[in-house]
């Protein structure tokens, strides 16, 4: 501001200077830390939670387990048990986002799974034509969900839980009590047990690497060339660098030999792993940079208001409904891959409970309004790390449930804390 | 309806001068470029009854005012509009016109159903029975979308926020700006900052701050500067002022007859008769659910008003006993 404004307007001059003070002050890492721990204390702990519980849990499990827990056997086995969770949770987290839940998606993605073994095994089907009609099943439970709370106004709850008993009963008559449908098909079975050739899976690794570093740093670049709100560049580096890290040292980890025989390799990261990756970034995409995702974001926050600002809140209800459905018939057909076949009860039990969990844990609030869809993969590693770790020890049965239960349960607890937190600190 | 037909930004319809307050002005209000002429400045509490009329004409804009209804289409037009709530009638036959370039204020008590004919007029509600003339063309409206498209916009009562997201967010909700498939978050984050410092909004740190970070006033004035954004015919305010301080209303008033001067529509709803007096060119008065009186705020005093606000008469205006 130059110096030789009249008497008087000085002080005006000096307001407006406050206008938008912190969008042109020149952030600098400190600023950047400060802000930012100012936001935890605020209650928005983004993805702070699941990565100490992460941590924590690697920790514990390897002392308790020092020679199991961390082998590269057990290793890949994590990854693979995480995938059907990791999958259905990140299709919850659209639901969740509404301020909604859909207590049908583990079953779902049962009967989705059945339908797909039993075109193949019983119809003799290619394996495109199972995997299509077991998605078109999701789709259409999304679709009757989400019409019944979209149009009709039943609390989701409700739907979904008749929807719960309703599909199980539907299941249980496709495969019959006691049965068992195999799953052969080498497609199908290669997802969660055959692994990407190792040099597959470090170019994939350095791809992703060098393109979330480069959409960063163009990102920052046009903030600044257009003086728009920015992060400082050492943080942009220091965050691409972390995710390098972690992508390159999980590949590393994967393309060791895990064969329990020195005659043979066996390693490399498992073809399920890619999938996830794809629909990570798809999903991030669709939530973070598009109309369709900043309305579903509007519609959970506030449902009203976005339907003032001509948002067709009924078409957004019913699709998040159909979004969760497909996703549970695509993790149900990896869980069916990792299994190597279907069960009349595939997707009941604890399956909800963990996806939720891990949406939960990852971030996702169940209030509606707040999450990511990288919450589903933090939290389902976390998820699978306590099944799989509680696994190694032995635990009895009645332990696990009880365990798993718990840990829901705190997450949701730390949920609802941040959210009062942050109505009582005004975020 | 051509509800498709949504329009674009002000800024990307007429190129840079087509933000409504022009170049961010860096001082408070006396600087801000008046299209209509010399900076007004309001009167303050309880002068404004004795001065509105010689303002006005001093001003030179009586010659523009028309008898009601006549030379100039009402942008706004209804008649006879019903609306009832299950076995409440809320509005009864109610007739409203709001004309291009005027500000007309609508003033009735608590409950006299001023914030249900806003809904009707924004599409929230429909109306049971009447007439909806838009520009002189019948027209039905479906939802908000359709009162967009037709250029409308409303700053409701009740503010309609997304507490969750930014204020860049809140400001494109529903008319985001897009890039191919995604969005343009740099070109969004451009105008709304040109757009509220044309607004003259301090203290707000960043227009990447969440809504439910600012205070009620600043809420409101996001609000506000969610719909003059737009290049819209008809700008309806409910109780914009309610949450501001002192600066602030005024500013708020300056925007509603800048709009005004611009040649939109205004409808401003109030509970305050000095600011009704300082900035309206009619004022409408609605008691329990009736339109009682439509006239221009040069012929009625402040007394006038109040005896129609509060008990639907003032000697010759107002409900037929
Ligand atoms: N959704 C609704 N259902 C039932 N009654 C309603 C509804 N909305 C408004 N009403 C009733 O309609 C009447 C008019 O309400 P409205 O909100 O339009 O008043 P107002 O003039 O805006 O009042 P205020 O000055 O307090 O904002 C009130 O008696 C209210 O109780
Ligand atoms: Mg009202």
């Amino acid at each position: 501001m130059s110096t030789d404004l009249p008497e008087g307007k000085e002080t005006a001059v000096k307001l407006a200077d406050s206008d938008f003070a912190a969008d042109r002050r020149e952030h600098d890492v400190r600023s950047a830390l400060l802000d930012y721990w100012g936001r935890i204390r605020a209650g928005e702990l983004g993805a702070l939670p699941a990565i100490l519980g992460l941590a924590a849990l690697i920790v514990l499990f390897f002392a308790l387990r020092p020679n199991t827990f961390l082998s590269n056997q057990n290793i890949a086995n994590l990854c693979t048990q995480a995938l059907p969770i990791v999958i259905l949770a990140m299709g919850l987290v659209f639901v969740l986002l509404l301020g909604e839940i859909d207590l049908s998606a583990g079953v779902a993605s049962g009967v989705c799974a059945a339908v797909m073994a039993k075109l193949i095994a019983d119809s003799g089907q290619p394996w495109y034509v199972a995997v299509i009609s077991a998605l078109a099943v999701g789709v259409v439970i999304g679709t009757a969900i989400g019409w019944l709370v979209a149009v009709v106004r039943i609390p989701s709850f409700v739907v979904s839980l008749a929807f719960f008993l309703g599909i199980q009963g539907i299941t249980l008559r496709l495969i019959g009590d006691g049965g068992t449908v195999p799953v052969r098909d080498d497609f199908i079975v290669a997802l969660a047990n055959k692994n990407m050739p190792v040099w597959l899976g470090w170019t994939l690794a350095a791809v992703c690497a060098v393109g979330y570093a480069a959409t960063q740093l163009l990102r920052w670049r046009r903030q600044q060339a257009r003086n728009l709100h920015s992060r400082p560049v050492e943080l942009v580096v220091a965050q691409s660098v972390v995710v390098a890290g972690a992508l390159l040292l999980g590949t590393y980890l994967l393309s060791q030999d895990r064969a329990a025989s020195p005659l043979i390799f066996l390693g490399g990261v498992p073809w399920g792993v890619p999938l996830v990756g794809v629909l990570l970034i798809v999903c991030t995409f669709v939530l973070a940079r598009t109309p369709y995702g900043r309305h579903i974001y509007a519609v959970g926050g506030n449902a009203e208001a976005a339907r003032r600002a001509g948002i067709n809140v009924t078409r957004i209800r019913i699709s998040v409904f159909i979004i969760a459905s497909g996703f549970a018939a695509v993790s149900g057909i990896v869980a069916a891959s990792r299994l190597n076949s279907v069960t009349p009860d595939a997707g009941g039990g604890n399956t909800l409970l963990y996806a939720v969990g891990a949406a939960v844990i990852g971030g996702t609030s169940l209030f509606g309004g707040r999450g990511k869809a990288r919450d589903a993969v933090l939290g389902g590693l976390v998820i699978a790390i306590i099944d799989n770790g509680l696994g190694l020890l032995g635990t009895k049965a009645y332990l696990s449930f009880l365990i798993t239960g718990i840990v829901l349960l705190f997450a949701a607890s730390i949920d609802a804390l941040a959210r009062r937190r942050r109505s009582n600190t005004g975020r | 309806m051509n509800a498709g037909d949504a329009r674009e930004p002000a800024a990307r319809a007429a190129g840079p001068r087509a933000l409504p307050y022009g170049p961010a002005a860096p001082s408070g209000p006396a600087d801000p470029p008046f299209p209509g002429g010399a900076a007004r400045v309001y009167r303050p509490a309880n002068a404004a009854d004795t001065l509105t009329a010689h303002d006005r004409s001093a001003r030179g804009d009586a010659a523009r005012w028309e008898p009601l209804g006549m030379a100039v289409t009402p942008v706004l037009d209804l008649r006879g509009i019903d609306k009832s709530f299950g076995s409440v009638k809320v509005l009864h036959d109610i007739a409203f016109s709001a004309y291009p370039g005027e500000v007309t204020a609508l003033v009735g008590d608590n409950g006299a159903g001023k914030t249900t004919l806003v809904k009707c007029i924004g599409g929230i509600h429909s109306p049971d029975a009447g007439e909806y003339r838009f520009e002189g063309r019948p027209v039905r409206l479906g939802s908000p979308r359709d009162a967009a498209a037709l250029g409308i916009e409303v700053v409701h009562q009740d503010l309609a926020l997304c507490e969750n997201l930014d204020i860049v967010q809140n400001l494109f909700l529903g008319r985001e700006q897009r890039r191919g498939i995604a969005l343009d978050e740099s070109g969004m984050e451009e105008l709304a900052r040109r757009t509220l410092s044309g607004l003259s909004v301090r203290t707000m740190g960043s227009v990447r701050q969440k809504i439910s970070t600012l205070s009620g006033g600043q809420r409101q004035t996001v609000a506000i500067a969610r719909a003059v954004l737009w290049d819209s015919k008809l700008v309806v305010l409910d109780e914009p002022a309610a949450a501001l301080g002192v600066a602030q209303t005024q500013q708020v008033l300056e925007i509603v007859r800048r709009l005004a001067d611009k040649g939109l529509a205004v409808v401003l709803i109030s509970h305050n008769m000095n600011d009704v007096f300082a900035v309206s060119d009619r004022i409408a008065a609605l008691y329990l659910g009736r339109m009682v009186a439509q006239v221009r705020t040069a012929d009625v005093t402040h007394r006038q008003v109040v005896e129609l606000i509060t008990s639907g008469v003032s000697g010759d205006l107002g409900l037929r006993r």
